[in-house]
């Protein structure tokens, strides 16, 4: 039906041989992961940076050593670690109880994976910048009665994403390059489809070429919205004119 | 365990017995990568800061198609992909450049990180104090050099935080590498997580090793750094 669609629209070179939709879908896995796995590191990000930051050494030691470890190990050595170990200790556990033999879904656990490991890399972000929210702001929500919960909403926030916000984005280009990988470990994103593709046609080099620019493309969007959402947060401030 | 390490100890360091394999493999590809990266990479930043635009744009496109786009798929294109053409295939020289798996792993990697090395040190050229130049220029140094003598020492030293962080990318980025059959230290643990199925075991050594090595890098750029930025004065 894609391929007739593009053939009425005299597009019929788009459909890549028949290969178009296939790409597509990989194109759709690849986004769908990469923001997934996003929403999942900001949080852990913000979790880490809060307990990083906090004066209970209960919080700060594990959190010290999660950046520590995890930054320090390549991201595919832990994808390859965590994705299979979670396997083999679900496993283990469902032999141990007597259970069906659970199979792991693939892209929830290439989520969390990204996830946990680009979290490591969102803490650092975060931490440097709450620390660079000027500490009488904080004084002055404290004098005006606020809460905990109101002096993290209503002024840290607000204020340190001005200054995580060069950081995210770079760690968002990094994980967005990093999602490349996850076809090594079986799930069906754009990588995948243009191996698939080139392998059965014969055109490796031409589907290859493909899936790079189709992230090419993906990372000038991300690009072009970073650039904008510097200059909407950074309103207000003297720097932004230089 | 015990059994694991005393089987595997020797491939993940430095050899199965027939090719060099594990730590040794992944420093080599590291340290080769990198230097090639690195001579490349200071023609084409001075090069990329030039105010001629047809100098420029090469260098810049360059920059900007192999910084959007992940190694893997540039591996992946050196690796397979430019083999599949049948006009390479044709040139007997070119057929035995792409034929060597360590060939086109090294290709793919050095592009790479010469992409990243040129914009890192095209940074700092730019960021150069205008004074500094402009005093070299008083005192009649033109062209090359004023880069070699003024330029290019001071550009190099500052950018050096940055360049320690592309090395400790880089280190992890050559993990791609088996899966051009190179045999590094995943490949090692890849294959012990075959031959004995301790899964955690053997990634887990790999993670220990690469973290080794990322702690004792970062520790020799923390000196390099006391050595060379000391000008920057207390707390760089």
């Amino acid at each position: 039906m894609f391929e007739d669609l593009l053939q009425t629209l005299g597009l019929g070179a788009f459909s890549l041989q028949g290969f178009g939709p296939l790409l597509l879908q990989g194109t759709w896995m690849t986004i769908k992961l990469s923001v997934l796995s996003l929403a999942v590191s900001v949080v852990l990000g913000l979790l880490g940076a809060s307990a990083k930051l906090s004066s209970v050494a209960l919080l700060r030691i594990p959190a010290q050593l999660y950046t520590t470890l995890i930054r320090g190990v390549p991201d595919l050595v832990l994808m390859l670690l965590i994705f299979y170990s979670l396997q083999t200790w679900l496993t283990s556990f469902t032999d141990y109880m007597e259970w069906e033999y659970i199979e792991i879904n693939p892209f929830g656990a290439g989520v969390i994976t990204l996830g946990f490991i680009y979290g490591a890399y969102f803490t650092e972000t975060f931490r440097g910048a709450i620390l660079a929210v000027h500490r009488g702001q904080l004084e002055a929500a404290t004098a005006y009665g606020l809460t905990r919960r109101q002096r993290f909403r209503y002024v840290t926030f607000p204020q340190m994403m001005r200054f995580a916000l060069p950081g995210i984005g770079n760690n968002w280009m990094v994980m967005l390059k990093a999602t490349a990988l996850v076809s090594i470990i079986g799930l069906a994103d754009v990588v995948k489809a243009a191996q698939d593709a080139g392998k059965s046609t014969y055109q490796l080099f031409f589907f290859l070429v493909v899936a790079a620019l189709i992230y090419l493309a993906i990372t000038s969007a991300s690009n072009f919205v970073l650039r904008r959402l510097e200059t909407r947060y950074a309103a207000g401030v003297r720097e932004a004119v230089r | 365990m015990i059994e694991l390490l005393q089987e595997y100890w020797r491939p993940f360091l430095y050899s199965d017995g027939n090719h060099i394999t594990g730590l040794a493999m992944t420093m080599w590809l590291l340290t080769a990568s990198l230097c090639i990266g690195f001579v490349v990479s200071i023609p084409l930043s001075i090069a990329r800061v030039s105010p001629n635009r047809w100098v420029r744009w090469p260098v810049q496109f360059y920059t900007y198609l192999f910084r959007g786009t992940p190694l893997y798929i540039q591996l992946l294109i050196c690796y397979t992909g430019i083999y599949s053409l049948a006009a390479i295939r044709a040139q007997p020289v070119l057929d035995a450049f792409f034929r060597d798996a360590m060939n086109c792993t090294l290709l793919a990697f050095a592009l790479n990180t010469c992409a990243y090395t040129t914009e890192i040190f095209a940074g700092a050229i730019r960021s150069m104090a205008h004074g500094e130049v402009e005093a070299a220029k008083a005192y009649g140094l033109s062209g090359w050099k004023l880069y070699a003598y003024v330029i290019m020492p001071s550009a190099l030293r500052r950018s050096l935080p940055y360049y320690s962080n592309e090395v400790i990318l880089m280190l992890h980025s050559t993990t791609v590498a088996f899966t051009a059959t190179i045999p590094d230290i995943l490949k090692v643990a890849r294959d012990a997580n075959s031959a004995t199925f301790l899964t955690f075991q053997s990634f887990g050594i790999a993670a220990l090793i690469y973290l080794t090595v990322t702690f004792a890098l970062v520790g020799l750029f923390r000196l390099a750094e006391r050595r060379w930025l000391a000008f920057l004065g207390p707390g760089h």
